[in-house]
C-alpha cells in the first residue's frame, strides 16, 4: 500500500504551471464489521475503501477534490489527474481565501505498525464458544487503517495501522448489562475469554435488589471510560481558539478567570502517546504535545492554520475542526484500590451515554448513565442503579466538585466508525466527584 | 451505472441461493462563506458497490470502491465466505429471508439543477447571504454555506430486480453568533446541524427563504443575547416545526425502530421502551396524535421509491389517533420479529448511508399530520407557556424514554399573549408520558417540511438523512429551566 501510495504522490504532485503547490491526502482501509446480537452473527461486512483528496493551490486560492480510488494504480492515477485539471480550471472562479496558511518547512514522518488479527471465522468461532449462552451483544471492527499525505514541495507523511476494536455488553434483563471491550493490534483468544468469563462474574452484581435514586446531588465514582466520555464532551467546543475568540468557547469562563478548575486536573493533546497520525490533512505536523490545561490553569488552545492566520498566532498543527485527537488526563494519587472506601456512600458509574451541553456558556452537561452502575454504602457495593439523567457543570466536578484521580490513566480508543474507522483516543484516571448533580 | 447489472451478474458465482449488488455513486460540493471571507470549496466523488450473498442460511456482505470486474469477484468471494462463516451462528435463517422482487426507478423533483448556476454565482450568493448577517457590532461570527449533492443508485438482485433512484439534497444554512455583555448566543436558520434540508435545486433556497433570512438570524442572536434566561417552572410548551422535528425524531422515531427493539443497537445506539406487544393497542400519545411514515412527502429529505433491500415504499400509518399501529422496521426485521409476534406489519425502510455500510432499519421521512388550530388561537390558550424554535442540544436514555432538549430561542406566553424573549431554554420529559400531554396540533399554515443529513446509529455507525415535516404542537405541563448563568 505504501508503494502504491509513494507512485500515486509521485505522479500526482508534480510541479504545474497554473499552481504553486499539490497535495494530496490520502486515506485507506480494509476492515472487517462483524456485529452480535445474543451471541449470534446479526451482519458480518468486509469492506475496501480507498480515498484521495487532491488540492491546488495559487497565491490566496485554493481548490480541493476527494474521490475514491478502485486501488488500481493506473487507473487510479488517471482519475487524480483528471480531478486536478479540474481544479486547476475552476481555480479562477475560487474568491481568495484570506486565511489560507500551507506549511513552510518540509516534515516528513512514517508510522507503520502491523498487528495480529483474528480472522472473521476465528472471532465468530471466540464468540461462539466462550459466550454460548449468554446474551453478548457487541461489534468487532478490525484490519488495516491508513492515512498519508504528499505534497509538491516532496513531502511525505505516512501512518498505516493493523488494529482491533471489539466492544460489547453482556445483558442480564431489560437495560442491565455490563458493558467491555478488547481493543489493540494482538488478538489473543485466551485474552477475549477471560473478559468475558470477567463480566460474568460482574453480570452477577446487577442481579442484587435494585435501587431507585431521586433527583439531587450525589458524591461519585467517575470510570475511565466515563471520565473519557465526559472528555470528549468538552473535546467538542472547549479546547479550539476560533471558538474562544468567537465568545462560544465551553471554557470561555475559565479563561476569562470566573470558573477556576481544580489544581489536580492536566489536559494534554498528547500526540506522541495517541493512536493519531502526527499529521493533518494540509501537511502540518504536530508538536508531542500541547498543554492544555496545567494545574487548573488555562495553558493552549488548538489553533488550527486558519485561525493562526486569523488571529495572528502560531499553529500547532491540528485539524480544521480544532479538537483534540489524543487529550489526556494526567493521573492523580488515589490508588484504585481505594476508590470504593473514597467514594464511601454514592453513586459507582461505569458509563455514560448521549452527552451533550444543556449550557454552553457554563460548561453544563446532561446525559444519561448507562449499563452497570452502583449504589455502595460504607464503601461497599450494594444495589446497581436505575439509570438516571444528570445535569451538572464540568467546571464544577472538575473544579470545586473533585475529591481525587485515580492513579493510573487508561487509552480509551475511539470506537467510532462514521464513514471509517477513527483513530482518536482519549486517556483518563477514574474520578471520585462531589455533588453530581441527578435530574430526572 | 447501466454496466453494473452486466458486472454484477458476470461477477456472481453460481449457484448462490441469493445475491444483490447495490452501486453508489455520490458527488457533493461544500461552500461556506464565513465573516465575508470565502472557505476554500471541497467537493466529493465517491462511488463503490455493495455485495450481499445469502447462502447456506448465513448472509455476508462485502464492499469495495474498485468497481470492477475483478473487485466485484473479490467482493463476492469475501461476501460468499462471511454467509459460510456465519450460517451455523446467524440470528436468522437467511435461507427463509424476505426477497422483494422489484423493477422501477425514482428521481427527485428538481426544478433548477445546481448544476446550471456557475461556482462564481453560488459564492456570489454565499457572499451577500454572510454580509447581510452584518447588522451589529454585538455580531461577533457569521457564516453562510450551502452543500449540495447529487446521488445515483442501481440495486440488481439475482431474482432480477432492478430498481434505479436518483436523489438531489440541498442544504443551506446561515449562523450568527452576537456577544455582549460577557455573554454570547448563537442563532442560525434552522439548527446548527441543518433543520432545513430537502431534495429539489436552487429552489430549496426559495423555500428556505435563504436570500433574505441573514437579517432575521442576525437580529435574533442580538436579542438572545439581551434576553433574560429561561425561567425554571411547569409550563405550556409550543413547539416549532424545527423544535417538533427534533421530538418526533429521538422521542418517537429511535424508540419505533424495529431493530431496536430486536436488540440489535442495544451495544451502541440503546434498545427501546416500546415492545412488540404494544402495535396495535398502545396510547402513544394523545388522540389528537397521528404519525406517518411519508417516502412520498413532497421535496421531503428521505423520499424513495424503494429502500435497500428493494421493497417499494409507501405511505403508511404509524400512529394513529395517538395508538401506535406498526414499527419503523423493513422485510428482514419484519420476518424476524413475527416469530415472536405474529401478524407484525412494518414499512420499508431497511437503508444504507453509503455504498459502504450494510442496510438497517432506518427512520426516512416521519411526519406529523396537521392539526384545524391556528398559532394564534394555540398562543391565546396558554395561560403561562412558553414558544420553543430550533433544536440547540439533546439528550435522551437508551430506552429512549428519559429526555432533555434545548432550543436556541425562546419566548414566554402570559395569558393567551406573547411576552418577553428567553435564552437558553431547555425542556424534559418522559417519552412515554410526554405525547400524552399532546393537546393541540397546528393547522396546515404552521406545516413545514424539516429533516436533517446527520442521523447516526448501526455499527459499523452510519449518519444518515432523514425527513420530519410538522405542524406547530401545543404540550401541557411540561418541566421547563435554563441555564446556569
Amino acid at each position: 500500500m505504501q508503494s502504491y501510495f509513494q507512485q500515486l504522490a509521485a505522479a500526482v504532485c508534480t510541479p504545474v504551471a497554473s499552481a504553486d503547490r499539490v497535495t494530496l491526502y490520502f486515506t485507506a482501509e480494509a476492515s472487517d464489521f462483524l456485529r452480535f446480537n445474543h451471541a449470534q452473527v446479526r451482519q458480518a461486512t468486509h469492506v475496501d475503501q480507498r480515498y484521495g483528496t487532491v488540492s491546488v493551490i495559487a497565491g490566496q486560492k485554493r481548490a480541493s477534490s476527494s474521490i475514491s480510488l478502485g486501488g488500481d494504480l493506473i487507473a487510479d492515477t488517471s482519475d487524480l489527474l483528471a480531478e486536478r485539471t479540474a481544479l486547476l480550471a475552476q481555480l479562477p472562479l475560487v474568491p481568495d481565501d484570506a486565511y489560507l496558511l500551507l506549511p513552510d518547512a518540509v516534515v516528513d514522518t512514517a508510522r507503520s505498525a502491523t498487528g495480529t488479527l483474528p480472522t472473521p471465522q476465528q472471532l465468530i468461532a471466540a464468540v461462539a464458544g466462550h459466550a454460548a449462552g449468554s446474551d453478548l451483544v457487541g461489534f468487532y471492527a478490525g484490519g488495516s487503517v491508513v492515512r498519508a499525505f504528499a505534497d509538491s514541495r516532496g513531502q511525505r507523511n505516512w501512518h498505516s495501522v493493523e488494529s482491533f476494536h471489539f466492544d460489547w455488553c453482556l445483558y442480564r434483563e431489560k437495560d442491565q448489562a455490563v458493558k467491555c471491550s478488547y481493543a489493540g493490534t494482538d488478538w489473543q483468544t485466551l485474552e477475549f475469554a477471560r473478559r468475558v468469563a470477567e463480566a460474568r462474574t460482574r453480570l452477577a452484581l446487577l442481579a442484587l435488589p435494585p435501587k431507585s435514586l431521586s433527583p439531587g446531588a450525589y458524591r461519585v465514582y467517575f470510570s475511565p471510560v466515563a471520565v473519557a466520555e465526559l472528555l470528549g464532551t468538552l473535546a467538542w467546543g472547549g479546547f479550539g481558539l476560533k471558538d474562544l475568540k468567537t465568545g462560544t468557547s465551553t471554557l470561555l469562563l475559565t479563561h476569562q478567570g470566573k470558573a477556576t478548575l481544580s489544581p489536580k486536573l492536566m489536559l494534554t493533546e498528547a500526540t506522541a502517546e495517541g493512536i493519531a497520525p502526527r499529521f493533518q490533512s494540509d501537511g502540518f505536523t504536530k508538536p508531542d504535545a500541547v498543554a492544555l490545561v496545567r494545574a487548573g490553569q488555562m495553558a493552549a488552545s488548538l489553533t488550527s492554520p486558519r485561525s493562526a492566520v486569523e488571529y495572528g498566532v502560531p499553529t500547532n498543527g491540528c485539524g480544521v475542526g480544532e479538537s483534540p485527537e489524543s487529550l489526556s488526563m494526567a493521573p492523580g494519587t488515589l490508588p484504585e484500590t481505594d476508590v470504593l472506601q473514597t467514594l464511601h456512600t454514592g453513586v459507582y458509574i461505569s458509563n455514560l451515554h448521549y452527552l451533550n451541553y444543556s449550557d454552553r456558556q457554563a460548561c453544563r452537561m446532561t446525559g444519561m448513565t448507562r449499563f452497570a452502575c452502583f449504589w455502595v454504602e460504607n464503601g461497599q457495593i450494594v444495589a446497581p442503579i436505575a439509570v438516571m439523567r444528570f445535569d451538572d457543570s464540568f467546571l464544577r466536578m472538575f473544579g470545586p466538585g473533585l475529591v481525587a484521580l485515580t492513579n493510573h490513566a487508561e487509552q480509551v480508543p475511539a470506537d467510532g466508525t462514521y464513514g471509517a474507522r477513527q483513530l482518536q483516543s482519549v486517556t483518563a484516571p477514574g474520578a471520585v466527584v462531589e455533588g453530581f448533580v441527578l435530574s430526572l | 451505472m447501466p454496466r453494473i447489472t452486466a458486472l454484477a451478474q458476470s461477477a456472481a458465482p453460481k449457484g448462490l441461493d441469493f445475491w444483490s449488488v447495490r452501486h453508489v455513486i455520490e458527488s457533493a460540493e461544500r461552500l461556506m462563506v464565513r465573516n465575508d471571507v470565502a472557505e476554500a470549496p471541497s467537493r466529493d466523488r465517491d462511488a463503490g458497490v455493495m455485495v450481499c450473498v445469502q447462502h447456506g442460511g448465513g448472509q455476508g456482505f462485502a464492499a469495495t470502491s474498485n468497481v470492477s470486474e475483478h473487485g466485484l469477484r473479490q467482493a463476492f468471494a469475501q461476501a460468499q465466505s462471511l454467509a459460510a462463516a456465519s450460517a451455523a451462528h446467524s440470528v436468522f435463517d437467511f435461507r427463509d429471508a424476505p426477497r422483494p422482487r422489484a423493477t422501477g426507478s425514482f428521481t427527485s423533483a428538481n426544478q433548477r439543477p445546481v448544476a446550471l448556476t456557475t461556482l462564481a454565482e453560488r459564492f456570489d450568493l454565499l457572499k451577500t447571504v454572510c454580509a447581510s448577517a452584518r447588522i451589529s457590532s454585538e455580531i461577533v461570527d457569521r457564516t453562510a454555506s450551502l452543500w449540495t449533492t447529487h446521488t445515483e443508485q442501481v440495486l440488481v438482485t439475482s431474482d432480477d430486480s432492478h430498481m434505479a433512484q436518483t436523489w438531489d439534497f440541498v442544504v443551506p444554512n446561515i449562523t450568527a453568533v452576537a456577544s455582549a455583555n460577557g455573554d454570547t448566543q448563537t442563532r442560525t436558520s434552522a439548527g446548527q446541524y441543518n433543520g432545513f434540508c430537502q431534495q429539489g435545486g436552487m429552489e430549496v433556497l426559495d423555500r428556505a427563504g435563504f436570500t433574505q433570512d441573514g437579517p432575521r438570524v442576525a437580529r435574533e442572536a442580538v436579542e438572545l443575547v439581551h434576553a433574560a434566561n429561561c425561567p425554571t417552572g411547569v409550563m405550556d410548551v409550543l413547539l416549532m416545526p424545527d423544535q417538533m422535528m427534533l421530538q418526533i425524531h429521538e422521542s418517537i422515531g429511535h424508540p419505533l425502530e424495529l431493530d431496536r427493539i430486536l436488540g440489535d443497537e442495544r451495544n451502541f445506539a440503546g434498545t427501546s421502551f416500546v415492545t412488540l406487544d404494544m402495535f396495535g393497542s398502545y396510547d402513544y400519545g394523545s388522540p389528537l396524535l397521528n404519525v406517518s411514515f411519508a417516502p412520498d412527502q413532497d421535496h421531503e429529505f428521505a423520499g424513495f421509491a424503494f429502500d435497500d433491500d428493494g421493497t417499494a415504499a409507501q405511505q403508511a400509518w404509524i400512529i394513529r389517533h395517538g395508538i401506535l399501529q406498526r414499527p419503523l422496521g423493513g422485510s428482514l426485521s419484519q420476518a424476524r420479529a413475527q416469530s415472536l409476534r405474529p401478524g407484525l406489519g412494518g414499512v420499508a425502510t431497511t437503508r444504507s448511508c453509503n455504498w459502504n455500510r450494510a442496510p438497517i432499519d432506518r427512520m426516512s421521512n416521519l411526519n406529523i399530520t396537521p392539526g384545524d388550530t391556528t398559532l394564534a388561537q394555540m398562543v391565546a390558550s396558554m395561560e403561562l407557556g412558553i414558544v420553543l424554535r430550533t433544536n440547540a442540544s439533546w439528550s435522551i436514555d437508551d430506552s429512549r424514554n428519559k429526555f432533555q432538549f434545548g432550543c436556541e430561542w425562546g419566548q414566554i406566553v402570559r395569558n393567551g399573549q406573547l411576552a418577553e424573549i428567553v435564552k437558553r431554554p431547555n425542556y424534559r420529559g418522559i417519552s412515554a408520558g410526554f405525547w400524552r400531554s399532546l393537546t393541540m396540533v397546528g393547522d396546515a399554515s404552521t406545516f413545514q417540511v424539516m429533516g436533517t443529513p446527520y442521523c447516526g446509529k448501526g455499527e459499523p455507525n452510519q449518519v444518515i438523512r432523514v425527513g420530519h415535516a410538522s405542524p406547530a404542537c401545543l404540550f401541557k405541563d411540561v418541566s421547563v429551566f435554563g441555564g446556569a448563568a
